[in-house]
């Protein structure tokens, strides 16, 4: 993991015709991909810590239901969303935390919530710049005021973190943005790091994670499986694991160290590179069109010929 | 497009019993569109977070849109590979776009969660050029645009020549109290008919660019519809999941096109009781191989490439769906091969179906049958779900009865068959009425070729 320069999140929030441009041919793309910013915030969950408590979950809905209208209908008694139980990410969860039980000694919690992607396929497939990655702090975040509601983002997100209120008239997608404009502005950590009592969430810089999370696999390498999931796994998150059991069965994907947006995109741009190829398929066209009406004798264009009857 | 009088329109009733049936289906659809917007996608629909798209996108767009694509197929052929002689085709080819597309847009709102923001589209600092979906989204709108532009000349003729029967007859129909006075009724539409009557020498002035247009902007969104599923590489199959997905989109919407052009003018001439259009159906057929076998190619030498040809005999569930898709495609090209079946509208009819349905179904197994969001999710559509693309499908056929009667847009059977003698006098013409050749409609016919 080498540090990067900006250019990576300058080609990010790049305008069309930059991006256009700064992406060409599959090589070099390929190598930038690769780029990583450590400086960025995320989270490690260290599954043989947790507890399976939930408190994350409750503090994850009582800070962030306000915000962004993701109100749903609870009880007034349960402001946490406590007897919530749900069974998955939906349009009221943020995050979870589920339990994989082999066998009654094999068994590992899992926290689900969104991955803060390197170089997030979301954001890459979003047509209207709805779903966006923060220049400096690297959070993902949804803006409900630009998003059509295509749910390509949850076709594109390879750990099926967006989720969509089906149930609702005016729906919104929802998933974690690390608190962004809630207990990270107020606190400087997200709810559910601070709110963690078995210390399983360790919230902070991406480089002072990996730093941690490799120095536990050095301390105890019969506790953990010998992998930190996120390091480099679809070009690298900003949520990184540590666990017992294979990530796999934990329900985390097994996904290439190639970010699939670096793939999508390379296609796209090398199809697209400066408008080039559909301008100069447009002007041959027309070309061979106009020459073809000419040849129809005297007639300029084969729709001139009703005008001379 | 074209002179007048090489389409007519199509004689007869409107409002025929096919008519009230097909009307009550889009009823029935549009029932559930209005549900969705009052209780939410998840009222109507099976869709989930593991299958965020369902059929809509899957049937009312991929597909909808490559079945839609006889427009753009037949017009490379008109106007790029310069084969006049299926000129008179393209009308109606164009008018099936023009719904297919129009109406792919429609499910497109109905799909959408916050269509209300799909003005974003059109703000450029909300432009997203890495997302094929904005590509696609661009181009079928702009396609949509342009496929209007084509079909307008048939409009423009047709307001040109009309004599107001039908708004008469709805002013009579009206109480006389509420009814515009007949005077003022006639002015306007007179100003009306002027305006199209100064409008159409203009637009067929340029139309030859749009044309163009509506033959680049497909080969673009088209591919974009392949691309789009390009990123999905931890959950589209590996069977479908390649780098020439654009590619196999492009070429698959192509034969699709044709095919669909064969079918609807074979249904289209059993319908409407019109003769069949062998001879120009049997040249389209005779192209269909071509495009095919690239495409099959394609396909095997991607899977060969990815060591997925295991894959794909495996005889799983993926392998069988993948083979019936391959099978259909290739065996209705075989077909296509023998020039005796191509001659044979039947014959024609079953292999532009195989076709059809084999291009249409690899569609479906890269949005939906190869798509495995991961444990747990399972997705088949539901009833209302079914009936509100059944009630758009349905809108289509009902518009284009509708239009064909309204507008010129079928070819002009005798012009036509004067035409086809032209070009190759062929005794195998029996089934047509040649009675117009000597005579007027071979005037036109005669200018037309030139």
């Amino acid at each position: 993991m080498k540090k990067t320069s900006r250019r990576d999140f300058l080609k990010l929030a790049g305008a069309t015709g930059a991006g256009l441009l700064a992406c060409g041919a599959g090589g070099a793309l390929a190598n930038e991909g690769t780029q990583v910013n450590n400086e960025e915030l995320g989270m490690l969950y260290d599954a043989t810590k947790c507890v399976g408590c939930k408190a994350c979950m409750s503090a994850c809905k009582r800070v962030n239901s306000d915000y962004g209208s993701l109100s749903y209908e609870k009880a007034k008694f349960d402001t946490d969303g406590l007897w919530d139980a749900p069974s998955d990410l939906s349009g009221s969860t943020r995050t979870l935390i589920k339990l994989f039980k082999e066998s009654e000694q094999r068994w590992s919690y899992v926290k689900y919530s969104c991955m803060h992607c390197q170089k997030p396929s979301c954001v890459s497939v979003c047509p209207v710049s709805a779903m966006t990655k923060e220049k400096v702090t690297g959070i993902v975040d949804y803006n409900k005021n630009t998003c059509i509601g295509c749910r390509y983002c949850q076709i594109a997100c390879p750990y099926n973190i967006p989720k969509f209120q089906w149930e609702k008239a005016l729906p919104q997608i929802v998933k974690c943005d690390l608190c962004k404009n809630t207990n990270l502005r107020e606190k400087g950590i997200s709810a559910c790091a601070e709110t963690c009592p078995a210390g399983a969430i360790k919230f902070g810089k991406r480089k002072d994670l990996l730093e941690e999370a490799h120095r536990r696999l050095a301390e105890n390498p019969d506790k953990y499986v010998a992998h930190v999931y996120g390091e480099h796994e679809g070009g690298g998150t900003n949520h990184l694991y540590l666990a017992s059991m294979p990530f796999n069965k934990l329900g985390l994907p097994v996904i290439k160290p190639e970010a699939p947006a670096e793939f999508s995109e390379k296609i796209q741009h090398t199809i697209y590179k400066g408008f080039i190829a559909p301008v100069a398929l447009y002007s041959t066209l027309c070309f061979i069109a106009v020459k073809n009406m000419k040849g129809h004798k005297g007639h300029g264009s084969d729709d001139h010929k009703k005008e001379e009857k | 497009m074209g002179n007048s009088e090489e389409y007519q329109k199509l004689e007869g009733k409107i409002f025929t019993k096919s008519f009230f049936i097909l009307l009550s289906v889009v009823l029935l659809g549009f029932y559930f569109v209005g549900v969705r917007y009052v209780k939410g996608i998840g009222a109507v629909s099976n869709m989930s977070d593991g299958y965020p798209w369902g059929i809509w996108i899957t049937y009312d767009v991929a597909t909808g849109t490559a079945i839609a694509c006889g427009g753009y197929a037949v017009a490379i052929l008109v106007y790029i590979r310069n084969r006049m002689q299926y000129h008179p085709m393209i009308r109606s080819a164009i008018l099936t776009s023009m719904f297919g597309y129009g109406l792919a847009g429609f499910s497109v709102m109905v799909d959408l969660g916050r269509p209300w923001n799909a003005y974003n589209f059109f703000i450029p600092s909300k432009w997203q050029a890495n997302s094929a979906m904005f590509e696609v989204a661009l181009c079928v709108m702009a396609y949509s645009t342009v496929l209007i532009l084509e079909f307008l000349p048939a409009i423009l003729t047709s307001i040109e020549q009309s004599k107001w029967e039908r708004m008469n007859a709805v002013r009579n129909w009206l109480h006389p109290r509420i009814a515009p006075d007949r005077q003022t009724m006639l002015d306007k539409l007179e100003l009306v008919r002027l305006g199209a009557v100064w409008l159409k020498p203009r637009l067929n002035k340029v139309l030859i660019f749009f044309i163009v247009l509506g033959i680049t902007l497909p080969t673009m969104h088209q591919s974009s519809l392949g691309s789009l599923l390009l990123i999905a590489s931890t959950k589209l199959h590996p069977l479908w999941h390649t780098g020439f997905l654009p590619l196999l989109f492009l070429l698959n919407c192509v034969f699709i096109g044709y095919a669909i052009a064969i079918l609807e003018s074979i249904i289209s001439s059993y319908s409407f009781k019109r003769p069949f259009e062998t001879e120009e159906l049997s040249g389209l057929a005779g192209l269909i191989p071509f495009v095919t076998v690239i495409w099959l190619c394609v396909v095997i030498g991607d899977l060969s490439y990815r060591g997925q040809i295991g894959a794909a005999l495996k005889g799983d569930f993926y392998s069988g769906w993948f083979m019936t898709e391959f099978l259909l495609i290739a065996g209705g090209s075989l077909l296509l091969f023998f020039k005796k079946l191509r001659r044979s509208p039947r014959w024609l009819f079953i292999s532009a179906s195989m076709i059809v349905l084999g291009g249409a179904l690899y569609r479906f197994n890269v949005y939906l049958i190869g798509f495995n969001p991961g444990q747990g999710w399972r997705y088949f559509p539901s009833f209302a779900e079914v009936m509100i693309t059944v009630g758009i499908v349905a809108l289509e056929i009902l518009g284009y009865k509708v239009f064909v009667a309204l507008f010129p847009v079928l070819p002009n059977t005798s012009a036509h068959g004067g035409q086809r003698h032209q070009k190759k006098p062929k005794g195998k013409k029996a089934a047509e009425p040649d009675q117009g050749l000597s005579q007027g409609p071979l005037q036109p016919a005669m200018k037309n070729i030139n």
